[in-house]
């Protein structure tokens, strides 16, 4: 959100959705930023387009200035009155469609621009991997690239424009006065400027002010919505009844706070009308004076008072229209914030190859997600070893897992099993190639040993399958939610992998709505433990594949399991339940 | 057609002062700038017949007053303005809040819907400042320059009226109904792109596993261009509006001169019909701008109105109807008693803020807690005993209704048939539908799967429950809680923020404050709500020990669907899928007095916590 800087919004600071509160966010977006307008070069036709129909506008501005003060002091074009009606007629009917088309051009250009940066957001979250986006994440960049970017159609349409006229107008009004009758041109000159100077003075001290204040103001605006949100808890506890007057004096505090605010904000626009419609008075004032001592004709006289307005609108408008670009600016900022992040803060690539013997490696090893990186060519995968493996964690002390070491071989299958927190499904981000780690995985195969961060990730997850804890289907039917990974697949591959997966009896051809809508939480397990089945991949990584399936399903799937691995898969089960556990060739506990 | 409800639109008396101010300064301000216009324009046609400097003075320093005045009172207006929807936001806030107490038994049902009820209620004070006076101003400027402009020329005045009439209502309405009509041919495209967008990335960790993000990608593209076209082709409609409203000023102008010519108006009164419109006009260019918030605060009104107006589902307030007609309650039976439920049958009322879940205008929400479906009969047929200081398991699929028996015992739902009876050691049974509500939620305690932490200290989220409770009491029930070892070892110990919604706790820290919560309002009857449904396995069970010891010596009802622990409790009731209990369900893991009874008694609880 915006605080004021023209005109200040009725609630001043709201915390925005994401956690990075603090000052900095609330006035860091900036009316005209460069990299809006580096998007906004997408549609160059777009910019063009508004600059010359600026331009134009100013242009009929002065053309019908002139025509009016013709037509009140009877100076025809060759004289007759008439044709100078006629020709403010075609002046005012132009200025109508240049204003029309000033918006259409607008929203085109911001429908040129929102397309890419859309694109360009998702495409680089998804870039910056699964580990970035988990959490409310995803919903939450999902509404910026649709509601959030929309509402930078406030700002292409009306804002932008409005700053081309705001520089076009003056100068070519200025212009035209400057020609004729200087005086009141050198007041307009005077005057101009100091309004941005002024609006920009008031605008540090708003900020100085809001930003010693932003935390209690940010505290009280949360607190309705807090108080709103919790009201199972009050209930229950009996206090719901006497939140009420605290709702009513929290918020009364609130006022008084913006208020305080709002007083300093305003100024800024007081500036800006103080001096638009003063000088406006002093010009006025002037002409009449030099009118009456003969030093300047009527018709100048007339043609100055009718431009000396329009020297100012189109900056006043600037400032009302900011209130419609504040939404926008304030989405594309974080939008700016997502693009900025780089993919893999210090990923770093150790040797080539990795000595078997040598001491471990303690740098960190970051995961490229890119595709194009690494080698891909690594030949049939023998084994994996995992040793003294550590992933520290951003937010969390310690690591998780901390120095764990196993090796997956073709015919076995490892368990690891422990409480929560211990990083199990961090291990299996790891082998995935999402999660940097330090320690090292060492991929053995038919070609040589190599750490994993040296292979092509696109090319190391085609030897993988990969049963996630929690799993997301994409909408289509469920016979397309298994074949995923493998749309090459035959109906019968698919038949037979759904019936290793305990789906023997679920339609195929079943239709999965949003989120996975339509199906039981047992039933998309399966689903994702027949998507890793019929993709044959040598190594299946399963994170709980069992969890919520009944006895007999489970003791179906896990029979099918160790069939596979007799088949030659490695095989690597995070679980917790003793039939899993039963099954395995080795339990790792963390 | 109303275009908005009364119960909005109608100021508080807190508020009427400032709005009236805000009226009047603001009109003054209009008219400074009409009046400078006019005057000036007076002022240029006057000097150019070159009259005594004299005979100018008085219009000179009128022009210089209202130059000045204009900024100053605009000043004055916003401020005015704005402290009165703020007024105004204080009375909406309160409001709502009464209301959804009254209407929303269990409160709504996500933080998501909570954070869009909020926010329209936000919305609604922009009314006034930012569409009501505009419109109230340009109203008072309007007639006032047209009555002007007829004392000079009524035909002028006539297409002045027009003029401004196009603008105000005209213009804007056209650029609203283009831009929804868009917006409703937008709606599915975006709707689409919105739901590929969030597959894509929601799933970005398998589509990656399973190389299948290029894929996806492409899909997000081809909806993107869909939504992108039909932009560009409802671009077109939009800038009618700005297009109507120039024009329209223009207008206003070349008919003043026409009509002046054809009248024969000296060059005085000529410029004063032709250029104060233009004034009057300027004045009137921020009516589309401001009408452009209608749309989006009548949406906002329509929801909060709505809500306003649903009926009271919590029985706080409303003796219910199978209770004595003259509202009278029953005295509160003393500790110890039982709690016996008996053919109990319930349904939840139709959702109230459905208006905010169902508006595809407002994008995708969180996946809200299931409550069951509002009309449905959720429980058709429960009973149950709880005996003084037992501890009864409740188990059964997700769906039975085993939150809403909850909901029903703390009187927050009504039954529809069956009864809950407090069951004293001596003295008759008392219905629970005779006692007041709160009075059995002094008796009755809640803590659920989610406990909700608010943006303040760790003392104050305890003390919740029991106002006034002294720091020692709080450190009491911390350390029963198991949390008074990790809070001593924080810098601010109780005072530590527990910042928005709890968000520096983990989950687990969070359950142990509510367990906290639930022993200093010290229940003698504590409902257990899936309390580990959140955690982790590990964290799960050290958590649920806790909560059984802690709470030794009280009733105590845990409602879990999973499994439990022999010795864990006393007696497990299982509730089937349609919501009702069979009495050979009940499995008693009281009689541990012979080991082969034991054992016995422990089979069968194993059996019962695998069928349920």
């Amino acid at each position: 959100m915006t605080t004021a800087t023209t005109t200040a919004p009725v609630t001043a600071p709201k915390p925005t959705k994401t956690t990075k509160a603090g000052p900095d966010t609330s006035t860091s977006v900036r009316p005209l930023d460069p990299r809006l307008l580096r998007y906004a070069r997408v549609s160059l036709v777009g910019l063009a387009a508004l600059v010359v129909l600026g331009t134009l506008a100013a242009l009929l501005v002065v053309a019908q200035a002139q025509l009016i003060a013709d037509a009140i002091t009877g100076v025809g074009v060759d004289g007759a009155i008439g044709r100078t009606l006629a020709a403010l007629a075609v002046v005012i009917g132009l200025r109508a469609v240049v204003a029309w088309g000033t918006e259409v051009a607008g929203h085109a250009a911001a429908a040129a621009v929102k397309s890419t940066l859309r694109r360009r957001l998702v495409e680089h979250a998804t870039r910056l991997g699964p580990r970035w986006l988990s959490g409310a994440r995803s919903a939450e960049l999902a509404t910026l690239a649709t509601r959030g970017i929309d509402a930078l159609d406030g700002y292409f349409a009306r804002y932008l424009p409005q700053l081309v006229l705001a520089v076009i107008a003056p100068t070519v009004v200025g212009g035209w006065i400057l020609l004729h009758d200087w005086i009141a041109a050198v007041t307009i000159a005077v005057t101009l400027p100091l309004i941005p100077i002024f609006m920009i003075l008031v605008g540090l001290v708003t900020r100085v002010h809001t930003r010693r204040r932003w935390r209690a103001l940010a505290q009280l605006s949360h607190h309705f919505l807090d108080v709103v949100a919790g009201l199972p808890t009050l209930k229950v506890f009996g206090r719901a009844r006497a939140q009420a007057a605290s709702i009513r004096a929290v918020t009364t505090e609130y006022r008084v706070a913006t208020m305080r605010t709002l007083r300093i904000a305003f100024l800024s626009s007081l500036v800006l009308e103080l001096l638009a419609t003063l000088s406006v008075a002093l010009v006025a004032v002037g002409i009449g004076l030099r009118l009456v001592d003969g030093s300047l004709d009527l018709r100048t006289a007339l043609v100055v008072l009718i431009l000396a307005p329009e020297a100012y609108l189109p900056l006043r408008a600037v400032g009302t229209h900011f209130h419609a670009s504040a939404d926008g600016l304030a989405a594309a900022e974080e939008v700016f914030t997502v693009l900025e992040t780089p993919p893999r803060p210090g990923t770093h690539h150790t040797a080539l190859r990795t000595e078997p013997d040598s001491d471990t490696d303690h740098t960190p090893n970051g995961a490229g997600t890119a595709a194009g990186m690494g080698i891909s060519d690594f030949g049939t995968v023998m084994a994996v070893q995992v040793r003294d493996l550590r992933v520290t964690h951003p937010d969390r002390e310690g690591a998780a897992p901390d120095g764990v070491s196993l090796t997956l071989r073709p015919g076995r299958i490892v368990a690891v099993a422990g409480p929560s927190g211990r990083g199990k499904s961090t291990l299996l981000s790891v082998l995935l190639g999402f999660t940097p780690y330090t320690g090292q995985v060492i991929v053995e195969t038919t070609r040589g040993r190599f750490e994993l961060t040296d292979l092509d990730p696109d090319a190391w997850r085609r030897m993988v399958g990969w049963v996630p804890q929690d799993p997301v289907l994409i909408p289509g039917t469920v016979a397309e939610a298994i074949s995923l990974g493998s749309p090459d697949a035959s109906w019968l591959q698919v038949l037979a992998a759904a019936r290793d997966a305990a789906l023997g009896e679920t339609d195929l051809s079943r239709q999965i709505g949003e989120r996975g809508g339509g199906l039981s939480a047992g039933e998309r397990r399966r689903v994702a433990v027949a998507r890793a089945f019929l993709r044959q991949a040598p190594i299946l990584l399963l994170d709980e594949p069992t969890a919520g399936l009944d006895p007999l399903a489970e003791a179906w799937v896990l029979s099918r399991l160790r069939a596979s691995a007799e088949a030659g898969h490695m095989v690597l089960v995070v679980a917790h339940r003793p039939a899993v556990l039963h099954i395995a060739d080795e339990v790792i506990h963390l | 057609m109303r275009l908005l409800p009364r119960a909005v639109t109608v100021p508080p008396r807190t508020a009427v002062a400032r709005l009236g101010l805000a009226t009047v300064t603001g009109v003054g301000a209009a008219a400074t700038a009409v009046g400078l216009g006019a005057t000036s324009a007076w002022l240029i046609a006057r000097a150019a017949q070159q009259p005594p400097v004299l005979y100018l003075m008085v219009a000179i320093v009128a022009v210089r007053a209202f130059g000045i005045g204009r900024g100053v009172l605009r000043y004055l207006e916003r401020l005015a303005s704005h402290d009165a929807a703020l007024r105004m936001l204080a009375r909406l806030r309160e409001r709502t809040y009464k209301r959804l107490c009254r209407a929303t038994p269990t409160g709504l049902r996500s933080g998501d819907l909570a954070a869009r009820v909020v926010s329209d209620v936000d919305a609604l004070i922009d009314l006034w400042p930012r569409l009501g006076l505009p419109y109230v101003t340009a109203a008072v400027i309007g007639t006032g320059t047209v009555v002007l402009i007829w004392t000079i020329l009524p035909s002028a005045a006539l297409v002045l009226a027009v003029s401004l009439l196009v603008v105000a209502l005209v213009a804007p309405w056209l650029a609203i109904r283009t831009s929804r009509r868009a917006s409703q041919r937008l709606a599915p495209l975006r709707g689409q792109l919105t739901t590929s967008i969030l597959d894509t990335l929601r799933g970005s960790a398998e589509l990656l596993a399973y190389g299948a993000t290029q894929a996806q990608l492409e899909q997000v593209t081809a909806a993107d261009r869909a939504v992108t076209a039909a932009e560009r082709r409802g671009a077109f409609g939009l800038g009618l509006g700005s297009g109507l409203a120039a024009l329209a000023a223009g207008a206003a102008v070349w008919g003043a001169l026409v009509l002046g010519i054809h009248a024969g108006l000296d060059t005085v009164a000529l410029t004063v019909i032709a250029l104060t419109p233009l004034a009057a006009h300027e004045i009137f260019a921020g009516l589309p701008a401001a009408a452009s918030h209608l749309p989006r605060i009548q949406s906002a009104a329509e929801r909060v109105t709505a809500l306003w107006q649903a009926p009271d589902a919590d029985t706080s307030d409303t003796p219910s109807q199978d209770a004595a007609p003259t509202g009278a309650t029953a005295p509160v039976p003393a500790w110890p008693f039982g709690v016996r439920v008996r053919g109990l049958r319930a349904r939840w009322p139709a959702p109230v803020a459905w208006q905010w879940d169902t508006d595809e205008a407002l994008g995708p929400t969180e996946p809200a807690r299931e409550v069951g479906d509002p009309g449905r009969e959720v429980l058709t047929g429960v009973d149950l005993e709880v005996p003084p200081g037992a501890r009864v398991a409740l188990m059964g699929p997700s769906g039975a209704g085993k939150s809403t028996l909850a909901a029903v015992l703390l009187r927050f739902l009504t039954p529809t048939g069956g009864s809950v009876t407090l069951v004293p050691q001596d003295g008759p049974e008392v219905d629970l539908a005779r006692l007041d509500p709160e009075a059995v939620r002094r008796l009755i305690g809640l803590c659920a799967q989610d406990t909700y932490l608010f943006d303040t200290t760790i003392a104050e989220n305890i003390r919740l429950a029991r106002p006034g409770a002294t720091d020692e009491q709080i450190w009491e029930v911390l350390d029963r809680a198991r949390l008074g070892d990790w809070v001593r070892s924080l810098p601010h110990g109780l005072d530590t923020h527990v910042g928005e919604h709890g968000a520096r706790l983990s989950g687990g820290q969070r359950q142990r404050i509510g367990l906290a919560r639930v022993l200093l309002a010290d229940f003698p009857f504590v409902i257990l709500d899936e309390p580990t449904e959140h955690l982790d396995e590990a964290t799960a069970t050290a958590l649920l020990d806790d909560l059984l010891s802690a709470t030794t010596g009280r009733s105590v009802l845990l409602i879990t669907h999973r499994p439990l622990r022999p010795g864990q409790v006393d007696r497990v009731v299982r509730l089937n899928a349609t919501g009702s209990t069979d009495p050979d369900s009940v499995v008693e893991v009281t009689d541990t007095a012979t080991p082969t009874a034991a054992m016995h008694a422990q089979a069968d609880f194993v059996t019962a916590c695998k069928i349920a």
